[in-house]
């Protein structure tokens, strides 16, 4: 099993440096959905099958669908030459060197920490909600009044008056 | 040994049905519009799957080269490999299955919203403006359909208080769910149509404004897979309709199981033919106003009551 995760990892760890080093927005945006589902898989290899499943249907599924959908409607790609004179290779130096120190310091400090088994037993979905529905019942009232604020959001953004006049008849 | 008949009998079984459906939605078609249809190659024309196929094998497979060649080429396979992933978790009689999983819905869920990806990188690839209006099309209706496809399901869930499509076939054993998640059902199958984009909510393809929408610049094999993938659905979504509402493969016991399976996910094929050739085919906003206005209400309403009654009966 070590080894699938292993390999989902660093399937994970290669396509989010594609993604955000690609020049091509959708190639990007592929890369990033190949990301989540790696990522799954890591969920589902830790025991975590609804996680895992959620994974690919919100985040894979849904919002990445989003993502796609509206940089199909800009058609963005036309300023791909811009944005090459934009990044140079230069630029990556520094903040590569600084980020592989903090991810040494990092690797350092876990070292010392105890470790944890984690995946002793599956998680199904009814524990899930059980849990969701008793100790945590509070965020997720939260996070469906933050949810609800959005919809009125957009609602308010999307309505239109009505029509009296045909709209060459119209004041401009 | 016998693992691997059923493997082989899950992946060819829908495959075969789904070329079969082919001939199968002509002929129907054509008997509810009062003509013949192709009644020519071989017995009342069952070989006109054999010819098409490989009329579509030796045609030219042309790339156009204004398109994303490694995005066109990828989006043809990704709606077969997600429906075809689909039917693993589904149980074609007792024994008959690939996989038990506890997460079965969620996994079939997730696959049929990977499916999108392959409408719409298809239309997107193609860089032709009538593709990529319709793989904008496909991908807010799917989105759209995908919301409440979710939510109508969750009744049948709470009833069989599992995942799993086995045992939700099982929890049927009493009475199928179609009676008591009759709601559910009605909301489920439009959200189908509209998920397989058959014909009454075909707007992707919509060949009347679209000329043919996202596979307008597809041939040969590559626009068979589309082609085979749109009935791969149907018989995906019929089977799941079956096992989720109809009871699966329950039946009486002169016949053998999964004889029962294929012959109510028959009937659905049958139903979906008929909605073809009967309905025609609403605008785009009226679409989305239906789904978001009615339908989703409705799948809210529908999960409410079946939770209330539940917790007032346990």
């Amino acid at each position: 099993m070590e080894v699938f995760f292993y390999i989902a990892a660093v399937i994970a760890i290669i396509s989010t440096i594609m993604a955000i080093s690609g020049r091509n927005a959708i190639h990007s945006l592929l890369f990033l959905i190949l990301s989540l589902l790696a990522i799954s898989v890591v969920f589902y290899l830790l025991d975590a099958p609804f996680i895992a499943a959620l994974e690919v249907i919100i985040y894979a599924g849904a919002i990445m669908v989003l993502f796609i959908f509206v940089t199909m409607m800009l058609n963005i790609g036309l300023e791909e030459k811009q944005e090459k004179s934009w990044i140079n290779p230069r630029m990556w130096i520094i903040p590569s060197i600084l980020a592989s120190i903090l991810l040494v310091d990092l690797l350092l400090a876990l070292k010392n920490m105890p470790t944890v088994v984690v995946g002793k037993q599956v998680i199904l979905p009814k524990q899930v909600g059980i849990s969701l529905f008793s100790t945590y019942l509070l965020a997720v009232e939260i996070a469906a009044i933050l949810l609800m604020a959005g919809v009125i959001g957009a609602y308010h953004l999307g309505s239109q008056k009505k029509k009296v006049l045909h709209r060459f008849l119209e004041k401009k | 040994m016998e693992y691997i008949f059923i493997i082989l009998g899950v992946l060819l079984i829908p495959l075969s049905i789904a070329a079969g459906l082919i001939w199968v939605e002509r002929r129907l078609l054509s008997f509810w519009q009062d003509r013949l249809g192709p009644n020519r190659v071989g017995p009342f024309g069952l070989f006109q799957v054999i010819a098409d196929t490989v009329k579509l094998f030796f045609k030219e497979d042309w790339i156009p080269p204004f398109s994303d060649k490694p995005v066109f080429v990828m989006a043809p396979g990704i709606v077969m490999i997600t429906m075809l992933l689909t039917f693993s978790v589904i149980p074609f009689g007792p024994g008959f299955y690939v996989l038990d999983s506890n997460i079965g819905i969620l996994f079939f869920l997730g696959n049929s919203s990977l499916g999108v990806y392959s409408i719409v990188l298809g239309g997107w690839a193609s860089n032709n403006k009538y593709s990529l209006i319709g793989a904008m099309r496909a991908s807010a209706q799917m989105l759209t359909y995908e919301v409440f496809m979710g939510l109508s399901l969750m009744g049948v869930v709470m009833l069989a208080d599992s995942f799993s499509f086995y045992s939700i076939v099982q929890a049927q054993k009493n009475g199928w769910f179609i009676f008591p998640q009759f709601i559910g059902f009605l909301v489920f199958f439009i959200a189908a149509l509209a998920e397989t984009h058959r014909l009454p909510f075909d707007i992707p393809e919509a060949e009347g404004e679209l000329v043919a929408g996202y596979h307008s610049e597809y041939s040969g094999m590559k626009f068979g897979m589309f082609f085979v993938g749109e009935y791969l659905g149907v018989t995906l979504m019929s089977a799941i309709i079956t096992t989720l509402f109809f009871g699966g493969w329950l039946g009486p016991s002169f016949l053998p199981p999964v004889f029962w399976f294929l012959f109510k996910t028959f009937i659905l094929i049958c139903v979906f033919i008929l909605l073809r050739a009967s309905l025609p085919r609403p605008r785009y906003d009226q679409l989305m106003e239906f789904g978001w206005k009615i339908l989703l209400p409705l799948a809210l309403l529908n999960l409410l009551i079946t939770g209330a009654i539940l917790i007032f009966i346990k």
